[in-house]
């Protein structure tokens, strides 16, 4: 499975083995990291062994979709090819179970004055072509 | 000689050449490896060497480790592309040291060259469609350096309450130190309200937050300081050297309100100098965004954590002010190719050299540089010096 340049905004998207299960899920509407057995840490992204203990028993697990907006920018300047509408928001989102990973803050304005560090936020999904949806989060009102 | 003990390493070794392209700046007509030429061939006239005297070859970006000595015609016996991004020339410094010390090799040539805006002769820069990049932060619009440096921005701003107007008292010193550079690109003033009325980039930054995109190149040579006595020029010691990785990726960074790698970087060469920050005369701190030498103040432990953003107001870092920073006039007014590092340390030889002119800090003896690579991803530091203390 890959996407189109056309179909997904300028970056065609490949998974590799290791990501696979996580855009799988991704199309189930189910946000999945993985967490070590060995040593408890949930981690993102996706790998064979646990970044902090090179464990291999490593697992995927469902994330409650719900964390914090951690750090945010408004994008005046999108990529070559990139066919978002401008302004829109890159942010960094804690999840509940720890890691971290990036994202677009939707259902917002982009505007700073209604984003702040640390709100509250929660996983939706939008479907970028036939394969492969995208996780995204909104503000907890 | 124990792990933690860098400070027998001490001046060993010297600059004893430093150049630049011919020119910097918009140059359509020089392929990237051209401008490597014109540095390399300037750096070594300055150390009154020949190319047939270097024996090992220190360069950054994809291939550059064959290209740049077959283009050069020096056929090297030690190589090293360490690529970690703008700071990678820093490191190279740390590296020529090591292997000078174990007798691997006399001298180093160390080079930059990039058409970073022109784009003449540079390799494709793409992420894969099944890199991480592409699949974790690419496909969600993210533009590269001016929103991943923004991200730490914003989360200073929310811990510390550091303020634009902070960031833009960096871009208004620096531009005074470019007025009196006359290579520099930009050099008419500005004042903290052009910076804040610029166009946005990505909130936080405006564009005068942003460095320069220029074409240009950049060289130093280094040998020990026993060689360096026999050369025409007063040699620059390295006193102390560091560097560090921390991520590639900045959704990955460890914390975003401040800099792990420079916080690594910035502790071995000041370990490996035995002196303290207020011996340092000048500073030259990578200067991709306003807020990169902010945080590489507190992270070098020139203040404490949060405390950037009121370090350098007042125009403290200005000429005329208490804390000479980026003389030449950074990333932000001078030029930045894409990898600016190498420009850093020129400047600060330079300095301690006492040849900048209406830019010299007067008795200029010993200068920090510092450099950032990817995205706050590396980092790493340099402290020179005219004598060995």
């Amino acid at each position: 499975m890959q996407t189109k340049v056309s179909e997904n905004r300028g970056q065609a998207l490949k998974p590799t083995p290791e990501t696979r299960p996580f855009w799988e899920a991704a199309k189930r509407r189910e946000l999945q990291i993985q967490q070590c057995h060995e040593c408890g840490a949930h981690y993102f992204y996706p790998r064979p062994m646990c970044p902090y203990c090179l464990s291999r028993n490593v697992a995927w697990v469902t994330c409650s979709g719900r964390g914090r907006l951690h750090t945010f920018v408004i994008n005046y300047r999108p990529p070559r090819h990139y066919a978002s509408d401008s302004p829109y928001v890159i942010g960094i989102v804690e999840l509940e179970e720890g890691p971290r990973l990036m994202t677009n803050i939707v259902g917002v304005a982009p505007d700073p004055k209604a984003l702040r560090c640390d709100m509250p936020v929660e996983v939706v999904f939008e479907d970028i072509d036939e394969n492969f949806a995208l996780p995204k989060f909104r503000p907890i009102p | 000689m124990t792990r933690s003990d860098r400070s027998q390493l001490r001046g060993a070794v010297a600059i004893v050449g430093a150049g630049e392209s011919d020119w910097v700046g918009r140059l359509p007509n020089k392929s990237a490896l051209t401008l490597h030429m014109e540095a390399a061939h300037n750096a070594l006239a300055d150390a009154g060497l020949r190319k047939e005297d270097v024996d090992a070859v220190f360069t950054a970006g994809r291939n550059m480790a064959n290209e740049v000595p077959e283009y050069l015609g020096i056929r090297p016996r030690y190589v090293d592309g360490t690529q970690m991004g703008g700071c990678s020339f820093l490191a190279h410094v740390e590296h020529a040291l090591a292997g000078i010390v174990a007798g691997l090799f006399d001298v180093a040539l160390i080079t930059h060259g990039e058409s970073g805006y022109s784009r003449v002769g540079m390799p494709a820069t793409r992420w894969g469609d099944d890199s991480n990049n592409a699949q974790f932060e690419l496909i969600y619009g993210y533009a590269g350096p001016t929103t991943g440096y923004g991200l730490v921005a914003t989360r200073h701003m929310h811990v510390y309450g550091t303020t634009k107007e902070q960031m833009a008292e960096v871009a208004v010193a620096t531009r005074k130190w470019a007025a009196l550079n006359p290579r520099a690109f930009l050099r008419d003033p500005i004042t903290i309200d052009d910076v804040l009325s610029s166009r946005l980039i990505a909130w936080p930054f405006n564009l005068l937050d942003c460095c320069l995109v220029t074409d240009g190149g950049a060289a130093i040579v280094v040998t020990s300081a026993e060689r360096a006595k026999d050369l025409p020029q007063k040699p620059v010691y390295v006193l102390g050297t560091g560097e560090a990785v921390s991520h590639q990726m900045v959704s990955q960074m460890p914390n975003f309100d401040r800099w792990d790698a420079a916080m690594i970087s910035g502790t071995q060469a000041f370990s490996m100098a035995g002196i303290k920050h207020e011996d340092i005369d000048v500073c030259e701190l990578y200067d991709a965004f306003t807020i990169v030498p902010i945080l590489a103040l507190e992270a070098l432990g020139f203040c404490k954590p949060g405390e950037g953003g009121p370090f350098v107001s007042g125009q403290r870092t200005a000429p005329g002010g208490d804390f000479p920073m980026n003389t030449n006039g950074g990333g932000l007014s001078y030029t930045h190719t894409g990898m600016y590092g190498m420009f850093a340390i020129v400047e600060a030889v330079r300095q301690l050299r006492g040849e900048c002119g209406p830019r010299q800090v007067p008795q200029a003896q010993i200068a920090l540089c510092h450099g950032t690579g990817g995205t706050w991803s590396s980092a790493a530091t340099l402290i020179l010096a005219t004598e060995i203390p």
